[in-house]
């Protein structure tokens, strides 16, 4: 080796190789950085608010002279101070049970039609126009929904009265427009419409090909084939996407307060017009309230906040319990 | 409960692509016959419209005519569901529902035809289970899902599944070629079992497989990139791998292409 090479000829330069290791390193290092970064930053952001919210909430409720739980009054500013969400957080879950119950249904089978039975030059377009709906701003919906669907619905509270009076819950027992918590409820229902479909259209059209193929061939009609391969593995898909509208409903603000005619009663004739959410009842009165009427608001603000948390731990705790089912393993 | 197959004039299409073309061939009842070829020539696409799978497919379209005995089964009368509850399917990679259990894995085709009692499920169950040579394993968590099973046990079930409805014809495509070698023997064997009941048909990429397991053996082949697949030749086994009267076929047999 060493003979082939003249004595007096320098050994060639190492050629300078490009590091890849340093490039891809420092790569690595900035993207760690930023990832974690964000991550930290998510956690730091969700634990001021709930130090906020306790903090300030916690200065109210020491004043309270009603109790928080239980009162059906709103009043901080009073002497003594009164105030209590007892009707706050009937009306919101109520108001959003009711829009889970119209919207979820109406959801899926339109997920269903996008991903499985409509032909595709139509279901492009109303895949479109259902995410189009998400787009409105909540203003928007409630001020239709105080000019239009509230005069709309009278015919229809009527008939319910009428026909369905006797389950109680349809009964109507004062006269006045629809602004009512059932109103709200359709109103949030049209509201939680879209992103519910969305994630559940994204999710029946993942459904394993060989899934639907297996009931297929075991001769399962179109219908049979969903009820077999399609519900079962987008059945967590679906709970998920409820939560999203169900958290959405939980905290609409401006538009409940458009329709609403607000008042501090707990009544199980949901045609009545009257209760109040959360949202609602804060949007309402935090303009004009002074600070402590504030930090009252805060601290119901505080329970839409631990009642949002603890829907989605549920949620969680059901898709995990059926995970050794679901399609994931697959 | 085995029928006879005969396939003739049988054309298939994706969209304007012909995929197959003038394919005609008879199955016997209860023996097993093999589909071999080299990819992409429609082996699979033929398989699925025994059972009009085929037309599941976006653009999927079938010419042609298959009899089963005496019914065609593209008359314009027949409702493909039907088709598919007399021609069963075991596809390549074992597809059990997997949000069932094992148990209603295998009633899952038994619900689907109509309301049967408990104990008439367990029978069926129990025995479409031994019928596919899993029963012992199972037996003792039927409850459990079925996708917690391992490949070759999910191909099994997915066999069982298949025969519980009792069909005429199964059809397989390329079933073990997701499975490790014993899990192979394992289906190997019992599509020997099977075939004293059903007429079966197989896929397979793998020479021996077929040579193994099918009585006769039909060999696709086509003649360029973009052209359609068609039959060559279908013979007793024996003969295709010791005398075939085509070369392409011993050509490709004997390893020179494909």
């Amino acid at each position: 080796m060493a003979s082939t090479t003249p004595i007096d000829t320098p050994p060639a330069p190492p050629v300078p190789r490009p590091s890849p290791r340093s490039t891809g390193r420092m790569g690595d290092k900035i993207f760690l950085g930023l990832s974690r970064g964000s991550g930290i930053l998510l956690l730091v952001i969700m634990a001021s608010i709930a130090v906020f919210l306790t903090y300030r909430s916690v200065l109210a409720i020491s004043k309270d002279e009603g109790n928080f739980l239980t009162t059906f009054d709103w009043n901080p500013a009073g002497d003594p101070p009164v105030f209590g969400i007892a009707v706050l957080l009937f009306g919101t879950v109520v108001s959003s049970i009711i829009a889970m119950v119209i919207a979820v249904p109406i959801a899926v089978g339109i997920a269903l039609f996008i991903s499985h039975y409509a032909p595709r030059k139509l279901a492009a377009p109303i895949a479109y126009v259902v995410d189009l709906l998400a787009a409105v701003p909540s203003i928007v919906y409630g001020i239709w929904g105080a000019l239009v669907l509230v005069p709309y619905l009278e015919g229809l509270n009527l008939w319910l009265d009428q026909f369905f009076g006797w389950t109680y819950i349809f009964e109507k027992t004062e006269v006045g427009v629809a602004r009512s918590l059932f109103t709200v409820g359709i109103l949030l229902a049209i509201m939680i419409l879209p992103i519910v479909t969305s994630v559940s259209r994204e999710v029946f059209l993942q459904v394993p090909k060989m899934n639907e193929e297996a009931a297929l061939a075991l001769g399962a009609t179109r219908w049979e084939v969903i009820r077999l391969s399609v519900l079962p593995f987008g059945r967590s898909g679906i709970i998920s996407a409820s939560m999203l509208g169900l958290g959405r409903a939980l905290g609409e603000t401006m538009a409940v307060a458009t329709v609403l005619s607000p008042n501090f009663l707990i009544s199980l004739h949901l045609l009545n017009p009257g209760g109040g959410t959360f949202a609602q009842n804060i949007a309402a009165k935090f303009g004009e309230a002074d600070a402590f009427g504030r930090d009252a608001l805060i601290a119901s603000g505080l329970v839409l906040f631990v009642l949002t948390l603890l829907v989605n731990g549920a949620a969680r705790l059901i898709i995990a319990r059926r995970k050794e089912y679901s399609g994931a393993n697959a | 409960m085995a029928k006879r197959i005969d396939i003739s004039g049988l054309s298939a299409f994706y969209g304007s692509h012909k995929a197959i073309e003038d394919i005609s061939m008879t199955v016997e009842p209860r023996s097993v016959t093999a589909f071999i070829g080299p990819s992409g020539c429609g082996k699979s696409t033929f398989l699925r419209t025994l059972n009009r799978m085929h037309e599941v497919t976006p653009g999927g379209r079938v010419e042609g005519k298959v009899l089963l005995d005496d019914e065609n089964l593209y008359a314009s009368n027949v409702d493909p569901v039907t088709v598919r509850r007399t021609v069963g399917m075991v596809f390549q990679r074992p597809n059990p529902f997997p949000t069932m259990s094992i148990f209603d894995n295998v009633a899952a085709g038994l619900r689907l035809n109509g309301s049967y009692r408990k104990s008439e499920l367990n029978d069926v169950v129990e025995k479409s289970l031994r019928g596919a040579n899993l029963w012992n394993e199972v037996k003792d968590r039927l409850n459990k899902p079925g996708s917690g099973l391992s490949g070759g046990q999910q191909q099994r079930l997915c066999i069982a599944r298949a025969i519980a409805v009792e069909p005429q014809v199964l059809l397989m495509d390329e079933p073990c070629s997701a499975l490790d070698p014993i899990s192979t023997l394992a289906i190997e064997d019992l599509i020997g079992e099977l075939k004293e009941r059903f007429t079966i048909v197989i896929v397979t990429h793998n020479m021996q497989q077929a040579a193994r397991v099918s009585d006769r053996t039909a060999f696709f082949n086509l003649a360029a990139v973009g052209k359609p697949g068609r039959l060559i030749e279908i013979d007793e086994t024996e003969r295709i791998f010791s005398n075939p009267s085509v070369q392409a076929t011993e050509d490709y047999i004997s390893g020179r292409f494909g």
